[in-house]
């Protein structure tokens, strides 16, 4: 290869990441002559608690930081041609589009072309009849906050091909906010598998941020990590065959190696021969990774297959209330007192909720819920024990006697139970299943904003 | 598997926990965990490709009650992906876990016990002092 490679990075894995990543990313890019800047920030139920804001307030339902992600970059994208693409549009993408051309006047900016991607929400009575043929009758019984559908990198590429500035979308796979730049970038066509599974896997490695630059990596002794409180946000180099690399900016913390590539690489994957995307099938059984220089990993040997029929959809739906209560106790016996002290709720509960149990700094997240492993430990002399119960219900007041138990456990429970803390939250389910492609009415619409 | 031999032979071997051979990393979706596992080398991933089967991996995770386990190989990594179906208490959405995603999963996969030559283990990074590390 010859030809510069196309530059994509990407400033947030999740939403709830890090804000400051975004500004090293748009200083490299910059300086070798603009790219495109990424942000994801949509988890499955993500989607579901934006759907919520916005019924509450038809304005908001987008990413909540969005104001904090973009405020510090924007001009500088504007101004160095680097384009933004990102799913924070959540369940309100024209919403977010409207704050971001906000944004730029606030700043006394140009407005940016601004696109907007619809069409993953499925809301018409012929998509919900389509989900309860997939889903059965339980589909009925649902109390439907979102249903979406997974769209792929189609709209983003048509609208950069349209010079947008800036696109904005909802619900699309998270490999498509890559492979939709590099589409548009190199004008590959939308079967040519093999380069559309590479560049998949370049969205791959940069989705969860910092997961590839040493984020959640760290093990001290085994895997050290440099810096990693600053740890730059990936950049992925892509080229005209789809092959790429994986660095960072200059002067940010962290790593990329050979070891922090190859953890993202399966991060989340089944079949590794084969990663199903709105796009494309990806292959990565045949991968290999090298390092090429200082925080450079060069990934080659993926290749690609025919993308499925189908979409994916996940639908959420409310699911009742998740009770939590916890209580310390330290001491002689403090891991006598606490099971004690779990078994005391228990009984006055009755059968009314299912309790799960654990007993922090002893055994807490490893076992399951119907806690086998806690009972197949013999009780031991733990002097610093933090009991957590946890149960659900469908109603919230039935849900709420755990709290009340457990916050009465300060008079009547053990000797010397301290630090009680409780939480009562509305839980979200989701299932999920696919929708015909044809029954997904998706596209694209350049924001038209009064100067 | 090999049988350890007392002694300071060649063929004399020791038990080690995996994350002397390995690192690994969770990942959910719904129900389902992957694991994977990332040899520090060739030699390393030998032993996982010979000792770390899905039959064990599944007695391993026994109490999480899987339903399914199966073994991916990717020789150019030197890696190895486990799936693990139905661990999750139904997912992150389901689950009353307080790692409802089983972040924390990879981290019990590297505790299982292989057998290694001694001097293999000679070589390999180690923790001091843990409990499991057999230093």
């Amino acid at each position: 290869m010859t030809a510069a490679p196309f530059l994509i990075g990407c400033a947030t894995g999740f939403s709830g990441d890090r804000t400051d990543g975004a500004l090293p990313i748009v200083r490299s890019l910059a300086a070798r002559g603009g790219g495109t800047l990424i942000f994801e920030t949509l988890a499955e139920r993500t989607l579901a608690l934006a759907q919520l804001a916005r019924n509450a307030n038809p304005d908001s339902g987008y990413e909540p930081l969005l104001d904090d992600l973009l405020n510090p970059i924007l001009a500088s994208c504007l101004q160095h041609d680097v384009r933004i693409v990102s799913n924070f549009g959540a369940a309100n993408p024209p919403g977010a589009a409207r704050r971001i051309a906000e944004l730029a006047r606030a700043q006394g900016l140009p407005t940016p072309r601004i696109a907007v991607v619809h069409g993953d929400a499925l809301t018409t009575r012929e998509q919900h009849a389509l989900l309860r043929e997939r889903l059965g009758p339980a589909f009925d019984e649902m109390d439907v906050v979102s249903a979406t559908a997974y769209l792929g990198a189609s709209e983003i590429a048509a609208a950069l091909r349209a010079d947008a500035q800036i696109v904005v979308a909802g619900r699309v796979a998270d490999p498509s906010l890559t492979l939709g730049p590099a589409l548009a970038h190199f004008d590959w066509a939308e079967d040519d598998w093999v380069r559309l599974g590479r560049a998949t896997m370049a969205g791959h490695m940069l989705e969860c941020g910092t997961q590839v630059t040493g984020g959640y990596f760290c093990v001290p002794g085994l895997k050290d990590v440099p810096d990693i409180h600053t740890a730059g946000y990936p950049i992925a180099e892509i080229d005209a065959d789809g092959g790429f690399v994986i660095t960072k900016p200059d002067g940010t913390g962290g790593v990329v190696d050979a070891r922090t590539v190859k953890e993202q690489l399966l991060y989340e994957v089944h079949n590794p021969a084969s990663y199903l995307t709105p796009d494309v099938v990806a292959d990565l059984s045949q991968a290999a990774v090298q390092t090429i220089g200082p925080d450079r990993v060069a990934v080659t040997g993926i290749t690609g297959h025919p993308r499925p029929n189908e979409l994916k959809v996940n639908v959420c739906h409310r699911g009742g209330w998740l009770a939590e209560a916890e209580i310390s106790y330290a001491g002689v016996q403090a891991e006598a007192r606490a099971r004690l002290a779990a078994d005391m709720v228990q009984k006055r509960l009755g059968s009314a909720l299912k309790l799960r149990m654990d007993l922090i700094g002893v055994v807490s997240i490893l076992g399951d819920d119907n806690g086998g492993m806690l009972r197949a430990q013999a009780p031991g002399n733990a002097r610093d024990v933090r009991l957590r119960l946890a149960a659900e219900h469908i109603e919230a007041k039935s849900a709420e006697r755990l709290l009340r138990e457990v916050t009465a456990l300060y008079c009547c429970g053990p000797a010397g139970g301290g630090g009680v803390r409780t939480s009562l939250r509305p839980r979200l389910n989701m299932v999920s299943c696919t929708i015909a492609r044809d029954a997904v009415e998706s596209g694209w619409t350049m924001l038209e904003t009064q100067q | 598997m090999m049988t350890p031999s007392p002694g300071n032979s060649p063929a004399a071997t020791v038990s080690v926990p995996l994350y002397r051979l390995a690192h690994s990393r969770s990942g959910d979706k719904g129900n389902i965990s992957n694991l994977s596992l990332i040899a520090w080398d060739k030699e390393c991933y030998d032993v996982l490709v010979e000792q770390v089967t899905d039959a064990r991996v599944a007695q391993w995770f026994d109490y999480r009650h899987p339903a399914r386990v199966t073994r991916y190989e990717i020789a150019t990594l030197q890696a190895m992906n486990f799936v693990l179906e139905g661990v999750l208490d139904g997912g992150v959405n389901d689950a009353l876990n307080l790692d409802a995603h089983g972040k924390s999963l990879s981290f019990h996969l590297l505790d299982l016990p292989v057998e290694v030559s001694a001097k293999l283990a000679q070589r390999l990074p180690n923790v001091p002092g843990d409990a499991l590390s057999n230093a």
